[in-house]
């Protein structure tokens, strides 16, 4: 007989089998959220810390399924200890609702949380969805100038010697001139190549000019009093996804966070969807105010401008033609101006509000303005693909 | 030498001197998490599968809340191999090691695992080593979706093989003899003796394709590896792993309550007569014996599930008492679990142990239900029947290909859970890949037809 110790085996530590076991579990988990995603995210709070760029998800363990028999009425098991027959050894649950359901089975279950990036949740949709990427504007005065590495000379900077060259150059030289090194008859084998000013090769840099790559994207949000809770949830929504839309496509981008209700304000990101207030609603004073963030720090001929309004589509009656101007101007500048209405049912109410109206409108003046309408969190997802499908298309 | 190995040493020829009857035994100390992974997987080196990933969390969860300590694990085999915890006290695994001795007596003696040994080998854990590696082997080529497609199924159904068959079996025969002619009815015989011209004998019946199944086939992992149409070969070997790995936990599933009392018997009477064992260590292996042997948690009164080290022990107790341990070598040899209880534990036994069964009704409340012997050895054996699964045949091969499978619900009592049929269903369609078929009966008592 022989007993080994476990200090013969010290790599048994080593195994992890069960570990490796459950990551490819949790993979599988990660699989299985992606493909109910979309209403995944319909019914957590993604918004609610903006900076957050995770959001936990709790799901159940995977079931590997088993034949088994269904749940019998009345289970029966063996037990031991005393008790005498007609002994109750665990009192039932108070009378109602609960009865015919098959006791314990959600007992003791353990759950746990899976850790999601809302970037990689982004990639899927975009995959799910089959959204086009962003492309942006393409005008001579966006372009910026940049250096770009292009060819080589013999006469440059020291700092741009490129020394990989440079000693291609100086083996090729010493090939031609018969001393190759390696050469079966070489006796210089062991001696450096030597390199001569003909050698060198330096980078060369030209200035190309290449699209801006920096978006700015407004969103503007009617909190006068008739627009409630939801329809700023909705609203929000919208925008979180078409503001992750565009942080794909686009290296750097900047936002800016305004409401309105009968005069218009500028916030941070944590209180903007916070805020409301009472009274009427003035669209106009929005939109000037967008196009004064416009005309002072987000020069649209040098940023890809994006403007969002979500709004109940009631405005003040006079301020119509004051809105109309206004917007036209803005979707004059911007690559792309999106509204979207909120509240209502689609279906029982017809498209004729004022904005409603004054959007379309421009919309069909040839500008790229996209409208949706959005009553439920379902429409979110309608409303983004429109989005980005018009906008994709108007390129 | 190590202490352990000393008292091992002695432990061992005392054993031999008391008549235990065994293959050697490899023993290895092994840290906790390898003996973590062996209660989760069975084995110490098994296939990788994502439902072990599971039950790994369950068992690390149960042995953070202290539910669970594992103080050895044994696997039959010549020569077998123990694994003994190497956080236990020299105690704990003096007492282990008697009752490895044990359980190597029992595993060399009882027909059911001397017939598995002779089927497959003695080196199950070098085997399922092996397969692990192909399996490794076959997720490098062909990809880990496909090879765990495969396991899900095979898994699935590890509990589906006919124990009553060979380990290797052939494919049924292609061909049978045609049934005779049916004999004549006494018309027809008189017909035949009417004159006239006389009919021509029939040619004597041939051979003729045999129906596949020929009968309800059981062995439901040894049925699709073989006939499956569009299987390929590495995913049939799989199968067959899956299904010989099974055949070495049956004996192990079928004996329990016998072998761990039988080694729960040896380990008490080794200790109690090996008197070179220092006071103190022989009082604190008795105190890890009692904790091991006792039917409920300590400070509770009643148990809702009987501990087999104490009921295998009380019996085997019982039968050396009364028959003497020749007979209870006997019975070691012959019998397993259903053979065990149904003789062996009589109403005296029961009544001493306080054994019941109890009826949980729907609402929670669970009252005890009867004390008749009868009842409580069904109740004990109830989850064994089988293996622990429901009776599913494969029914019928179509000629396009469908497979049919029957669930034998006379026998079971009582229909499939429908939802977790439907997985399996959909597991076993995406090997077959053609339309497979269940039939099974609902609440109600009416057939229901699941397909995928």
């Amino acid at each position: 007989m022989t007993v080994r110790l476990a200090a013969e085996t010290p790599w048994y530590d080593l195994f992890s089998r069960g570990a490796r076991d459950w990551l490819r579990h949790n993979e599988k988990v990660r699989e299985a959220v992606k493909e109910t995603l979309p209403e995944l995210l319909a019914s957590s709070d993604l918004m609610t810390r903006p900076g957050n760029r995770t959001v936990a998800v709790p799901v159940k363990f995977l079931e590997h399924a088993r034949l088994r028999l269904a749940d019998a009425q009345v289970q029966q098991g063996a037990g031991q200890g005393k008790g005498e027959p007609g002994d109750i050894l665990q009192p039932g649950r108070e009378e109602g609702g609960e009865a015919g359901q098959a006791g314990g089975t959600g007992d003791g279950e353990i759950r746990f949380v899976v850790e999601l990036k809302v970037d990689e949740i982004v990639d899927w949709l975009w995959e799910e969805l089959k959204l086009p990427e962003l492309k942006p504007k393409r005008t001579a005065s966006m372009d910026q100038a940049e250096y770009v590495r292009e060819g080589w000379d013999k006469r440059g900077a020291r700092s741009r010697l490129d020394r990989r060259r440079t000693m291609k150059e100086a083996v090729k030289r010493h090939a031609i001139q018969g001393n190759a090194p390696g050469s079966a008859d070489s006796t210089a084998d062991e001696e450096p190549i030597s390199l001569v000013n003909e050698d060198l090769r330096f980078r060369q840099l030209v200035r190309r000019p290449s699209p801006a790559t920096s978006a700015a994207v407004i969103f503007a949000l009617d909190v006068s009093g008739s627009m409630d809770e939801a329809q700023r949830r909705l609203a929000k929504h919208f925008f979180f996804f078409a503001l992750q839309g565009i942080r794909r496509q686009y290296a750097k981008v900047e936002t800016v966070f305004l409401a309105h209700a009968a005069q218009a304000w500028e916030f941070d990101e944590s209180q903007f969807f916070q805020a409301s207030s009472s009274g009427g609603t003035v669209t106009s004073t929005v939109a000037r105010l967008a196009l004064d963030i416009m005309g002072t720090r987000y020069d649209p001929s040098r940023y890809n401008v994006y403007f969002f309004y979500a709004s109940d589509g009631e405005n003040a009656a006079e301020d119509r033609d004051e809105a109309r101007n206004s917007l036209t101007e803005i979707a004059r500048l911007v690559n792309y101006t999106g509204y979207c209405e909120t509240g209502g049912v689609a279906t029982f109410r017809p498209r004729d509000t004022q904005l409603a109206e004054l959007f379309t409108e421009l919309k069909g003046s040839g500008l790229a303005v996209g409208t949706s309408h959005i009553a439920s969190q379902d429409d979110v997802w309608k409303a983004i693909r429109e989005f980005f499908s018009q906008q994709a298309a108007s390129d | 030498m190590t202490e352990l190995e000393d008292y091992a040493e002695r432990i061992e020829s005392l054993a031999r001197r008391l008549g235990l009857d065994y293959y050697p035994v490899d023993f290895e100390l092994a840290p906790e998490s390898l003996m973590t992974e062996i209660a989760v997987y069975g084995l110490p080196v098994r296939m990788p599968h994502w439902s072990f990933g599971v039950r790994y969390i369950h068992q690390l969860v149960r042995q953070s809340m202290g539910h669970s300590k594992i103080f050895e694990v044994m696997f039959p085999g010549d020569p077998c191999r123990a694994f003994l915890m190497d956080g236990n006290s020299l105690a704990e695994n003096t007492l282990v090691t008697a009752h490895v001795l044990g359980h190597a007596d029992f595993a060399k003696n009882n027909q059911l695992f001397a017939r598995f040994h002779a089927m497959a080998g003695g080196n199950i854990v070098e085997t399922a080593a092996a397969h692990a590696h192909r399996i490794q082997l076959a997720i490098e080529s062909h990809g880990v979706e496909r090879v765990e497609s495969i396991l899900d199924a095979a898994l699935a159904l590890e509990s589906h093989i006919d124990v009553g068959a060979e380990l290797h079996r052939a494919r049924y025969p292609e061909f049978v003899e045609q049934k005779e002619a049916p004999t004549d009815t006494a018309f027809q015989a008189r017909f035949r003796q009417l004159p006239g011209i006389e009919e021509p004998k029939s040619a004597k019946p041939g051979l003729v394709r045999a129906p596949i199944p020929p009968h309800a086939e059981y062995d439901l992992l040894w049925f699709i590896a073989n006939y499956a149409a569009e299987l390929e070969q590495w995913e049939r070997d799989i199968f067959l792993m899956v299904r010989s790995e099974s055949f070495y936990f049956y004996p192990v599933f079928a004996c329990q309550i016998m072998n761990e009392g039988w080694a729960s018997y040896w380990h008490a009477r080794l200790l109690r007569e090996a008197e070179f064992l220092p006071q103190p260590l022989y009082l604190s292996a008795i105190k890890a014996h009692s904790d091991v042997v006792r039917p409920f948690a300590s400070g509770q009164q009643t148990a809702l599930a009987i501990n087999p080290y104490h009921l295998g022990f009380t019996i085997w107790e019982r039968i050396v008492e009364k028959h003497g341990i020749e007979r209870a070598r006997e019975v070691r040899r012959d019998e397993d679990d259903f053979g065990f209880i149904r003789n062996w534990l009589d109403e005296e036994l029961a009544k001493q142990a306080g054994l019941f069964v109890y009826e949980a009704r729907p609402g929670d409340e669970i009252r005890v239900a009867t004390k008749d012997i009868g009842a409580i050895r069904e109740a004990i054996l109830a989850p064994k029947f089988n293996f622990g699964a429901p009776r599913v045949a494969a029914a019928e091969l179509k000629h396009d290909g469908s497979l049919t499978l029957a669930h034998d619900h006379p026998s079971d009592g009582r229909g499939l859970d429908v939802t977790r049929a439907k997985r399996v269903l959909d597991y076993v369609h995406r090997v077959w890949r053609r339309p497979v078929r269940l039939t099974t009966v609902n609440e109600r008592n009416e057939t229901v037809e699941l397909t995928a």
